[in-house]
């Protein structure tokens, strides 16, 4: 018999009931092929559930009651005040629950609570800000003179895919959900395979707060097959696809492929955290820890290759190690634990193999460098130094609490060193002088430069990447843009007055 | 007399009307014993006295208002959290709609159905609208040169004084209020003499909202006393009014003091223009809305029909038709009422001269032009037709349930005609040709143009008028620059002199 649920108690000692199934057309279902696959929980490696598994013909029953939603259903007829009203009571329907969210996501992705409940409240935030844009997208009308009345509308794109990383597991589906909703479209989205509980549970809300059928579908699975049949799906208009940049590669491939379908891409990053003479040391200490051992370092915009400035490298050194010492990693749900478990077991092995390969290339182990404990996925906060930019720490995303550290002299030599990479998501840049913060960030090829401060976003701000960090900007108004498409309607008028 | 009383509704419901003025997050009695009485003006009767303020009041609020702006609980909380405000304030307004329309409805003498689907449904959603804005309101970056790093900041004006007038009472508070404290600023508000109840009923529910004291403040009183002194503050950043053009001047010229940032949202003779190509039974049924519509009480009122000569005849007779069919002039809180009584003994006594001046001037009365009851201010709907440009019903804004109606053979000679007045408020029209809506549209020296409908308002397009009707724009994100101002910042990059 296939099990569609399952009653599950948290270490802290919550019980709910978990879905299991894929989320299509407002129900929970079984996929087409009976297969399931394992959700660990990471801190203890102990089973949590097994659930549903997406294949090909799933995805295409997500797009058909997907697209039934946009073309004939409710959503496509009802004014775009409705789609804000659902988003605000879907906000509301997770803050009423936010502490099983938080309890969830922490036994799941193996982030400390604290953390947690930081991801669920911005998530909350987040969904409200995008319920406000609903009912105020506007276009332009552009003078051309008498003879024309030109109309440039915005207007929503269809059925979009998105997929989402294990990282952020809910925050990151409400910068997914938030926006297309906000804009009219249809939802086929996939959660990672390493984190798909909140997001199944959160199906069991959009049913409870009023979304249409077939408005937003939730899956669970793999790249391959599911991913790939997003990707290469023939009726689905857009991709939104936030994770490597070597899957944001075949992404984009697929697309191509296919129906050339929009494509926006959240990828990699080995963003530079800089730190100049003049900075505020201390400050910019906490800035560095929380620059690359927050999230256990499984940020994408981590702040992985620490520059500091020659008369100050020492002094930020010592204080550097002293307080990555201090980081306590451990059982997520324990008070006073900063860093978690590691998401994988695969993400654990990458990362302890990073730093294998760091010793071998010949940079030195100033901190940690090593797994912490026995049981679950930790690893001690890690410092490599003496390393040059060649090296494989140095060049490749980690994505674990690993960071070098390397000085320079000048400024031109800071920003040489920024720029030395194919990623440009972030970067930080800390130091008390205004016009070398103003000279620095114009500078530096990343799409968020933080200055004295890093990891500190907000939701009107847009993030995204240079280069081969990714496509597009998430966040802001920019969002918006993701999920609509210009319609120009010129009207040709023949003269009526005399 | 006491800061508030139990006031029972014609259907039965029985609730506590504040009667004080609402100053820095209480009730509180004026500086001068001075009220005001609050008719029913469907049966003439005294629904209560409330407290009326004047000057020493007002500049208490300023106090108050000035304190709240600057406060931390106010200035220095996230934009989102002010958006949190709004949206709780939407929350209550939605719980209480039957009730805050009962209450519209006893004071402005609208049927009660209209009032809960028309009037609470736009205020709830015009606090829902701006609560989703608060977040939302950015500057720009400037590329200018390397040497230079320019930014703009919209920031609130501080201060704002907010005059409303009777015909929308809780409505109108919703346009004024609502974006004032998305973008930032506290506000005065003066609500009309006429209908004072549920504005001041608003500030039990700032108080539920647990909105900051002296963020709204409700200041009831006369226009020559109060909202004069509103308008000449020197301590107030900010003057919004709605109501006629001739209060608006005056306001305006009281403002000019400390040259404080005016916004008037005026009167109007609206024209509505019917081309022979129209579909005739829409263009009739939009043409009763346009004037019949709350009793006539509305700035946008169509009080003008211009209608194209091969379809004149026609059209009056559907048009009378349709309106003996549907009419229902009644107890606003009656079963099947669509047009109550007129908001007071003044308008109603103001009307009824414009009707016999019309049948003075020689126009003729195709429908009605009576009282249509011996106790309240109730009209029935009039129609004058072959009326001529100049005649006083044809040139004056009336301000009730009279319209009047004339012919025209050419569009040059109608839009001539629609624009020959020094109001430019709104303008509607009626045809099947597109290029013909279109081009008219862009002749029309008016603020806002429906095509195909009439009156036909939506909280996220702009609403204001040209010449004067009016300065500046309300609703949608229009209104947020009538609520901040940009302050430009220049950083030098190493420019060195």
């Amino acid at each position: 018999m296939t099990k569609l649920q399952q009653q599950i108690t948290l270490p802290n000692g919550l019980v709910y009931t978990q879905p299991l199934g894929l989320f299509i057309n407002n129900e929970f279902v079984a996929a087409k092929s009976g297969k399931t696959f394992d959700v660990i929980n990471p801190a203890t490696e102990e089973l949590l559930a097994s659930v549903q598994e997406a294949g090909v013909e799933d995805i295409d029953a997500a797009v058909d009651a997907a697209e039934a939603a946009f073309n004939d259903g409710v959503w496509a007829k009802q004014e775009p005040l409705e789609r804000g009203i659902l988003l605000n009571k879907l906000a509301d329907a997770i803050e009423a629950e936010a502490d099983l969210f938080s309890a969830i996501e922490s036994s799941d992705n193996g982030k400390a609570l604290w953390s947690a409940q930081g991801d669920v409240a911005l998530a909350i935030k987040y969904f409200r800000s995008t319920a406000g844009w609903a009912d105020k997208i506007r276009g332009s009308i552009v003078d051309s003179g008498e003879t024309h009345l030109n109309l440039i509308k915005r207007e929503p794109l269809g059925v979009v895919g998105q997929i989402i990383p294990w990282n952020f597991p809910l925050l990151m589906l409400s910068w997914k959900l938030g926006p297309a909703l906000a804009t009219g479209n249809t939802v086929v989205l996939k959660s990672a395979e390493s984190t798909p509980l909140s997001a199944l549970y959160l199906g069991t809300l959009i049913k409870k707060v009023g979304f249409p059928p077939g408005v937003v579908n939730i899956v669970s699975g793999f790249g391959r097959p599911a991913g790939d049949a997003i990707t290469k799906h023939q009726r689905i208009k857009k991709v939104a696809f936030t994770g490597s940049t070597a899957v944001g590669r075949q992404v984009l491939k697929n697309a191509a492929e296919s129906n050339l379908k929009k494509v926006t891409l959240e990828l990699g990053g080995k963003s530079p955290n800089i730190v100049f003479a003049d900075a505020d040391v201390a400050d910019a200490v906490k800035h560095i820890i929380v620059g690359i051992y927050y999230n256990a370092g499984e940020v994408c915009c981590a702040g992985s290759r620490v520059y500091v400035q020659d008369t100050v490298y020492d002094k930020v050194l010592a204080e550097f190690k002293v307080a990555a010492e201090k980081v306590k990693v451990g059982d997520p749900f324990e008070e006073g634990v900063f860093q978690g478990a590691q998401t994988s077991e695969k993400q654990l092995n990458s990362i302890l193999n990073y730093i294998k390969v760091g010793k071998e290339e010949g940079a030195r182990v100033i901190t940690g460098g090593e797994r912490f404990g026995t049981k679950g996925y930790f690893i001690k906060p890690t410092i490599f130094g003496d390393v040059t930019e060649e090296m494989k720490i140095v060049k490749e995303e980690i994505f674990g609490p690993v960071v070098s550290i390397t000085k320079f002299s000048t400024v031109d030599e800071a920003v040489k060193l920024a720029n030395n990479s194919n990623y440009g998501l972030a970067a930080g840049v800390h130091t008390a002088d205004l016009n070398r913060a103003i000279d620095v960030s114009g500078r530096i090829k990343a799409g968020t430069i933080w200055v004295n401060t890093y990891n500190d976003f907000h939701h009107m701000v847009p993030f995204g990447g240079y280069g081969e960090s990714g496509v597009g900007r998430e966040l802001g108004a920019e969002a918006l843009e993701n999920y609509t498409q210009v319609k120009a309607v010129r009207v040709g008028l023949k003269k009526v007055f005399k | 007399m006491s800061l508030s009383t139990t006031i029972k509704l014609p259907n039965g419901k029985e609730y506590e009307q504040p009667l004080g003025l609402f100053i820095g997050g209480e009730y509180i009695t004026p500086e001068v014993d001075s009220k005001i009485t609050v008719i029913n003006p469907s049966n003439e009767e005294v629904i209560t006295e409330v407290y009326a303020g004047d000057k020493a009041d007002i500049d208490k609020a300023v106090v108050a208002a000035r304190k709240a702006f600057e406060s931390p609980e106010w200035r220095g909380i996230a934009a989102s959290a002010r958006g949190d405000y709004l949206y709780k304030i939407a929350q209550i307004i939605d719980r209480d709609r039957e009730l805050i329309a009962s209450i519209d409805s006893i004071d402005n003498g609208k049927p009660l159905p209209e009032c809960v689907e028309g009037d609470l449904e736009e205020a709830y959603n015009v606090f829902k609208y701006y609560a989703g804005f608060a977040d939302k309101i950015t500057g720009k970056t400037i590329e200018t040169s390397p040497e230079k790093l320019a930014y703009t900041v919209q920031e609130p004006l501080g201060v704002c004084g907010q005059i409303i007038p009777w015909n929308y009472p809780f409505m109108m508070l919703a346009w004024k209020v609502a974006p004032a404290l998305c973008c930032g600023n506290t506000v005065i508000l003066k609500p009309s003499e006429v209908t004072p109840l549920s504005a001041l009923y608003f500030g039990k529910i700032c108080q539920e909202a647990g909105l900051p004291a002296g963020v709204v403040n409700v200041v009831n009183g006369y226009g020559k006393t109060a909202g004069a002194a509103l308008s000449e503050h020197t301590g107030v950043d900010k003057i919004a009014f709605t109501g006629s053009t001739a209060s608006g001047k005056l306001i305006m010229k009281a403002a000019a003091n400390n040259l404080k940032n005016v916004t008037l949202e005026c009167g109007g003779k609206n024209p509505l223009i019917i081309f022979d190509d129209a579909e005739l039974d829409q263009a009739v049924k939009w043409a009763r809305i346009g004037i019949f519509d709350n009793k006539g009480e509305v700035c946008t009122s169509t009080s003008r029909i211009y209608v194209q000569e091969a379809i004149y005849d026609k059209f009056l007779e559907e048009f009378v038709a349709h309106i003996k069919d549907v009419t229902v002039v009644a107890d606003p809180f009656g079963e099947n009422t669509t047009q109550g009584p007129q908001v007071s003994k003044m308008q109603y006594e103001k009307v009824l001269s414009y009707i016999e001046s019309g049948k003075a001037e020689g126009a003729k009365l195709a429908y009605g032009g009576a009282k249509a009851s011996e106790k309240g201010y109730f009209l029935n709907p009039t129609v004058f037709s072959d009326v001529q440009e100049d005649m006083k019903i044809n040139k004056e804004e009336i301000f009730g349930p009279v319209v009047a109606v004339s012919k025209f053979s050419t569009v040059e000679e109608v839009v001539q005609k629609a624009n020959d007045t020094s109001y430019g408020l709104a303008a509607a029209l009626f045809s099947q040709n597109v290029t013909q809506c279109v081009t008219v549209a862009s002749k029309l020296q008016a603020g806002m143009v429906w095509i195909n409908s009439n009156n036909d308002s939506h909280f996220g397009i702009p609403f204001g008028g040209y010449k004067s009707s009016g300065i500046g724009r309300e609703l949608g994100p229009y209104a947020l620059d009538a609520y901040t101002q940009t302050k430009a910042v220049h950083i030098n990059v190493g420019l060195r002199v």
